[in-house]
């Protein structure tokens, strides 16, 4: 996995992303209110809060799933508010999604193939059938899935099927991952593991975004960390310090 | 097989056929021919967008129709201008597939931001706003349908209707070719994540509208293709047949009860009920026949979703899936709930 | 197109009361279609068979139509509620909604259709009612009443759903097993068994709206297939699961689908509901009162 560094224009202060004053409302309800984030190239960044804080619907805005009424996301440079989510997966931004989404009808390695056909390919990297299928099981294979390589996904179980989720975001060689929850249900050795891949990849100069519940993977991995809060950015900076601002202890315990 | 290996097996089948028609003896057998031909080309146009994207067309009578009446305005013109009276029907069909080419790709556009239940309303709409249109276009005839003329025999190939199932028989090939070609690509790949889920498709980067109207276009094509040469076939064109409900049912049912997920699906659905379909309408009448289509339709997409070809599947494969060329089988991971 | 303010006025009454009727025709799919999500394209069938059956009581015992599609109700309901648990088991459950579901749908309007057409034939068929040949006069304003009976009858008809969806348990379960079905099993209640009560409902209404057909016009079989169109450009008009919208849209669609035909011709009447669809789709999908 060789994921190119950010060398295009990253924006005055070299931010990879740069989320502007982001809004989002669903009908009268506020999921977000005047969200405001950098994230430098090989950051890690971890994202908390509690459940239905915005964290996803965040997710979904800076990478064009859904679309903010008012605010604006930059990635490496460029503004992306206008460009469909697939266009923005081609200029380096991946997800998971919280609730995983298999293409149920191709088995794994096809799963794993359509970012390197359809993202991977577009930038310009061209390879072989053979080259492009060994690639599919070395990435099943870093999420300890190759022994099922040929199967459905249906035959997965829902751990398996997160990291077929974190898998295929991977295999679109992003320059900034999202994972969104990708851990939830894993035993404790199983988050071990994919920690130690996130930190590979982030050695390997992939900007990395941890979007968790389990408190000690995200205190682990990130350093920095934001807190989110009915949909409003409440904290933002070294995780330790977060986790001991007043507000952030209300949000969590206070509930 | 690779496709040019494909594509002469298929040729070389159409000859056999041709020749096997020719040699009954009765034109009857052209008659009957060319109208499953027709239906092979209709259902494999309408399961590139329905089977492969999972976007279900309820207008398939619409981009046949208008294939069919861009010939009849053609055939007026010449009438009406006197100029010279033969276009060579691949060109007709040609122009046939343009029109209805750029409708699907004009339809797409407006429809296929919907989720797949609008898309389909939407093209049932789209169908009826196209009939009335041509209902109210006096050039073509209107309600009153156009009267259009069979040309006289052809040298080598004689009665007209052998030309016609001639040509049917090769865009038949054309279109299962075409078919069999998209699955295999990168483009039948993205094809199936539009299918099972068009957010996390795009999320890999797959540029699902893009897709879709390809998808739109290339079955919008055939399916106008398809009816190019259908008023030199019916000799009278009416819009009420011509935009009837039957080529919606029959353009469905033939690929569901075929298999949707390959070019085989639709080619077997259509022999098997197109021959069915003869076979009652000769027997007892058109309309009991189409209460078989209906039947057989919900039945099979009831009992057996994935098709004939998914029965087959399901009877062929008794062993569980093998692990190909992997070096070890990694149990699941301590803990993992099966 | 002779334009006369005489001819503008009693076309847009008359649009007004089709639209009522318009409503209650489209209130069965503001259920399915709208809550439950299910594209029952097949509903105007349902109600070319409520047409039929009223059609057959009235010719045989003389009973207005309007009474025998009441008494039907419960029959209608129970095809309903069938309908629904077959949908349920082959495709709700399989995650099978979209193409299959849509096929199924789609055989059953069929196969409604093509046997209607091989038990009655193609005539049309009319029925006999004291209120169907009178007319009101109300100046230069002419209300056939065959018109004005069956729109009065269903703005009651909605009305009562309305009551019924707000006011009672069942439907405000109906209601909510749109949006949160885990709430509704933590409240004891199967998410399923409510949606077989809503389209058991949802179908009811087809034998109603089906009297109210066979009393505004002579029907044959194919006559749903208009239907398709104007009842799904209501529905998605008016909110999709909004009463009140449904019957907003509908009355609007009557008024333009009324103005058209008299003022260029029936023949291009079948267009302005589908394209009126069409454009609702590709501008504002979410319909004029929203969802």
């Amino acid at each position: 996995m060789t994921p190119a560094m950010s060398t295009t224009g990253n924006g005055a202060a070299g931010h990879l992303l740069e989320v502007d004053n982001l809004s989002k409302r669903f009908g009268g309800f506020v999921a977000l209110e005047n969200i405001s984030l950098s994230v430098a190239p090989g950051e890690r960044l971890g994202l908390i809060g509690p459940n239905g804080s915005g964290k996803s619907t965040l997710v979904n805005c800076i990478c064009g799933t859904l679309h903010n009424e008012a605010g604006s996301v930059r990635f490496d440079g460029r503004t992306v508010d206008g460009l469909a989510a697939h266009q923005r997966t081609h200029l380096g931004l991946a997800r998971s999604f919280q609730l995983p989404r298999p293409f149920v009808s191709l088995n794994l390695i096809d799963n794993i193939r359509i970012p390197l056909l359809y993202t991977v390919a577009v930038r310009g990297k061209h390879h072989g059938a053979h080259e492009v299928e060994a690639r599919c099981v070395d990435l099943l294979r870093e999420v300890g899935l190759d022994a099922k390589a040929t199967r459905l996904p249906r035959d997965l179980t829902q751990v398996e099927m997160r990291k077929l989720e974190l898998a295929r975001a991977m295999a679109a060689e992003p320059k900034l991952l999202i994972a969104d929850e990708a851990m939830a249900g894993l035993t404790h050795s199983e988050v071990e593991d994919i920690l130690a891949l996130l930190v590979r990849l982030n050695e390997q100069g992939v900007t990395v975004i941890l979007i968790e519940h389990i408190m000690r993977a995200v205190m682990s991995f990130s350093r920095r960390l934001v807190v989110l809060v009915s949909g409003r950015k409440i904290a933002d900076g070294d995780p330790n310090d977060v986790m001991r601002d007043p507000e952030v202890e209300r949000a969590y315990l206070g509930q | 097989m690779r496709t040019p290996l494909f594509l002469t097996i298929c040729l070389a089948v159409a000859a056999v056929v041709y020749a096997a028609a020719v040699g009954v003896g009765n034109d009857y057998v052209f008659f009957a021919g060319y109208v499953i031909l027709q239906y092979i080309v209709l259902s494999t146009a309408w399961n590139i967008l329905g089977g492969y994207c999972g976007y279900v067309n309820f207008g398939s009578a619409a981009f046949f129709a208008l294939g069919a009446y861009s010939t009849v305005a053609i055939y007026k013109l010449i009438e009406t201008q006197e100029l010279p009276h033969i276009v060579p029907m691949p060109v007709l069909m040609l122009i046939g597939g343009v029109v209805s080419g750029i409708v699907g790709f004009g339809m797409g556009y407006l429809t296929l931001r919907l989720r797949g239940a609008f898309f389909a309303i939407a093209t049932l709409a789209l169908a009826v706003v196209l009939q009335t249109l041509i209902v109210n276009w006096d050039f073509v005839g209107g309600s009153r349908g156009a009267y259009v003329l069979r040309p006289e025999d052809l040298p080598l190939i004689g009665p007209y209707i052998r030309y016609l199932f001639l040509v049917m028989l090769l865009l038949a090939v054309a279109a299962l070719v075409i078919a069999r070609l998209i699955e295999r690509s990168r483009l039948g790949y993205g094809f199936a994540t539009i299918r099972d889920d068009e957010l996390a498709a795009e999320a890999s980067g797959v540029p699902t509208l893009r897709l879709k109207l390809i998808a739109t276009t290339i079955s919008g094509a055939l399916m106008g293709m398809a009816g190019a040469p259908f008023p030199y076939y019916i000799g009278y064109l009416q819009p009420a047949s011509t935009f009837g409900l039957d080529y919606a049912v029959n353009s469905i049912a033939m690929p569901l009860i075929g298999g949707t997920t390959s070019w085989v699906g639709p080619l077997i659905g259509t022999i098997l009920l197109g021959s069915l379909q003869q076979i009652v309408t000769v027997t007892i009448s058109s309309a009991v026949n189409l209460l078989v289509v209906g039947v057989i339709l919900v039945a099979f997409v009831i009992l057996a979703p994935n098709g004939i070809v998914g029965l087959v599947h399901h009877y062929w494969q008794r062993k569980p899936e093998d692990f190909v060329g992997r070096r070890h089988v990694e149990t699941d991971a301590p803990g993992a709930v099966p | 197109m002779i334009f006369s303010f005489d001819l503008l006025i009693n076309a847009v009454i008359s649009g007004i009361l089709i639209g009522g009727f318009y409503a209650a025709v489209t209130a069965g799919v503001s259920l399915s279609f709208g809550i439950l999500d299910i594209v029952n394209i097949a509903h105007p069938a349902f109600i070319i068979l409520g047409s039929y059956v009223a059609y057959i009581v009235n010719t045989t015992l003389g009973v207005d139509p309007i009474l025998t599609a009441v008494v039907m109700l419960p029959a209608f309901y129970v095809l309903g509620a069938g309908i629904y648990q077959v949908y349920y088991v082959s495709f709700e459950k399989r995650g099978q909604e979209s193409l299959r579901g849509l096929a199924f749908f789609f055989g059953l309007l069929f196969i409604t259709e093509v046997s209607l057409v091989l038990y009655f034939g193609v005539d049309y068929r009319y029925v006999e009612a004291s209120y169907i040949g009178p007319t009101w006069h109300f100046g230069t304003i002419d209300m056939p009443l065959r018109i004005l009976v069956p729109c009065v009858v269903s703005l009651l008809l909605i009305a009562v759903l309305q009551l019924v969806l707000s006011k009672t348990f069942i439907g405000r379960a109906i209601m909510a097993v749109a949006q949160d079905q885990l709430a509704l099993r933590l409240m004891a209640v199967d998410p399923i068994r409510i949606k077989r009560i809503a389209f058991g409902i949802s179908i009811a209404t087809a034998s109603l709206a089906g009297a109210f057909l066979i009393i505004i016009q002579p029907v044959e079989p194919s006559v749903g297939r208009d239907y398709i169109g104007r009842v799904f450009a209501i529905c998605v008009l008016g909110g999709m699961s909004s009463l009140p919208g449904t019957v907003i849209a509908a009355m609007m669609i009557g008024i333009v689908e009324s103005l058209t035909s008299t003022f260029y011709g029936p023949s291009w009447a079948p267009a302005v509901s589908f394209g009126f669809l069409l454009l609702t789709l590709a501008v504002r999908p979410a319909g004029l009162l929203g969802r």
